[in-house]
């Protein structure tokens, strides 16, 4: 993997994973809404909670740094959207907490792979071992989210039949 | 264009506090996204911005910005913008519609946007269906869509946007997808950056009436070419592409009406002396 040239250095690499965990507030939130919207409320509250944790990773990098005030997030709004972002056609709106957290699933794994990409090409050691950190931190996300799905109850078959749809039958 | 700021705007700061309504997996948030994300790359201020539209879920766009908005009437966003461009040329004025409202009802009006090529930036969210209204083909349905409201499909061709803009004058086509956000933010940029009549096809897929669509987002690829400034080298490409071709496609050099050398002194005195019979 070549690394682009804002994660080479340690505070291009550190504002980055922090444009990335607040990518995901963003959009988990974003879903939150739109499940409220149209009242699932249950759902809407497990992506109000992935929002919530996710806030809990950014406000530990700006700790970390010690950042006065939240940095110029690096190139934000170019090329693909960060591995802990969740497509926006991923919902329904008859899903269950089941599928929101396999979403949350998808995304960590996603962040674990990509920081142990990073991790495994940084030729600046700083950046080597926060990647790592970071790929550990992901790794920990990963085995909450898999306890937390064994919590909830899985879809059965035709959860996403509606009784009265908004779509007629063919 | 307005003069950079010393603390450039984010995407957040576009977005109004009401909740957008569409259906939970609509391609519409995605390009609510790519627009906000468009005007904090652009470095514009909300009260510089105007969003003008028409009637259809893609309308409901201007009210979940925080920007000057307009939501008029069916097929009719393109003559207020026109009009409201001509009046307020400083403002950068983008227009939402989508592939009813603006293919079918408002079909005459994008017609004569295209060849007036006043500076403004048309955004239609095509998901080849009417979505508000429950399901019916619009203009750029497949002849072979079969619904229960139109049994068998239509059996009409499909309307083809991209070409008749080219046909018609207008000065910037592109075609996006609202699966790639940050990549519909881009061509969006570069379409308000390009002066006349800036056209975006985005392709965002209604997740209730065409499930089907969901998998646009293994289909859409990068146009293989650059874009050209030859209208009928891109009207013979678009012709021959697969629907699913995505970035700028056509980049003209006409230039946009002017404003400066028709408009008159701005006085409301002169402007009663052109109505006094």
């Amino acid at each position: 993997m070549r690394i682009p040239a804002i994660e080479q250095t340690y505070e291009g690499f550190m504002s980055r994973a922090y444009a990335i965990e607040v990518e995901a507030v963003e959009r988990y939130t974003q879903f939150a809404d739109q499940l409220e919207s149209h009242n699932n409320r249950e759902v809407a509250a497990v992506f109000r909670r992935l929002a919530e944790i996710e806030g809990l990773h950014a406000k530990h990098i700006l700790d970390e740094m010690g950042w006065p005030s939240l940095p110029v997030l690096p190139v934000p709004y170019t090329g693909a959207e960060g591995p802990e972002t969740a497509p926006f056609d991923s919902l329904h709106y008859l899903m269950q907490p089941y599928h929101a957290l396999e979403i949350g699933l998808r995304c960590e794994i996603a962040a674990v792979r990509y920081f142990e990409d990073i991790a495994a090409a940084a030729t600046d050691e700083r950046v080597r071992k926060a990647a790592n950190a970071m790929a550990a931190d992901e790794r920990e996300h990963v085995t909450l989210m898999r306890d937390w799905m064994k919590r909830v109850p899985q879809p059965k078959a035709g959860w996403d039949e509606d009784l009265d749809p908004p779509r007629m039958g063919d | 264009m307005n003069a950079p700021l010393a603390v450039p705007l984010q995407a957040k700061d576009f977005k109004s506090d009401y909740k957008p309504v569409w259906c939970p997996g609509c391609g519409d948030y995605s390009v609510l996204a790519a627009i906000t994300k468009a005007l904090a790359l652009l470095e514009l201020r909300p009260e510089n911005v105007a969003v003008v539209s028409g009637i259809g879920c893609s309308s409901r766009i201007p009210a979940y910005t925080n920007c000057y908005g307009f939501h008029g009437v069916h097929g009719r966003s393109l003559p207020a913008a026109t009009g409201l461009k001509v009046a307020r040329p400083e403002l950068t004025v983008l227009v939402a519609s989508g592939d009813g409202d603006g293919y079918s009802i408002g079909g005459n009006h994008f017609l004569h946007a295209c060849r007036r090529n006043v500076d403004l930036t048309y955004i239609v969210m095509d998901n080849h269906v009417y979505g508000m209204t429950k399901g019916q083909p619009s203009p750029t349905t497949e002849p072979d869509w079969s619904s229960k409201l139109a049994p068998g499909g239509t059996g009409l061709r499909e309307f083809h946007p991209l070409v008749i803009a080219l046909a018609s004058g207008a000065n910037f086509v592109a075609r996006a997808f609202s699966g790639d956000p940050n990549g519909c933010a881009g061509i969006i940029a570069e379409a308000v950056r390009h002066p006349g009549f800036s056209f975006v096809e985005i392709l965002s897929p209604c997740v209730t009436f065409r499930p089907e669509q969901r998998a646009w987002k293994e289909a859409v690829h990068p146009a293989p070419v650059e874009p050209t400034d030859d209208p009928a080298r891109a009207a013979r490409r678009i012709m021959t592409d697969d629907g699913f071709n995505i970035g700028v496609l056509y980049k003209g050099t006409r230039p946009p009406y002017a404003t400066d050398s028709r408009t008159g002194s701005g006085k409301t005195e002169d402007l009663e002396c052109a109505f006094r019979l």
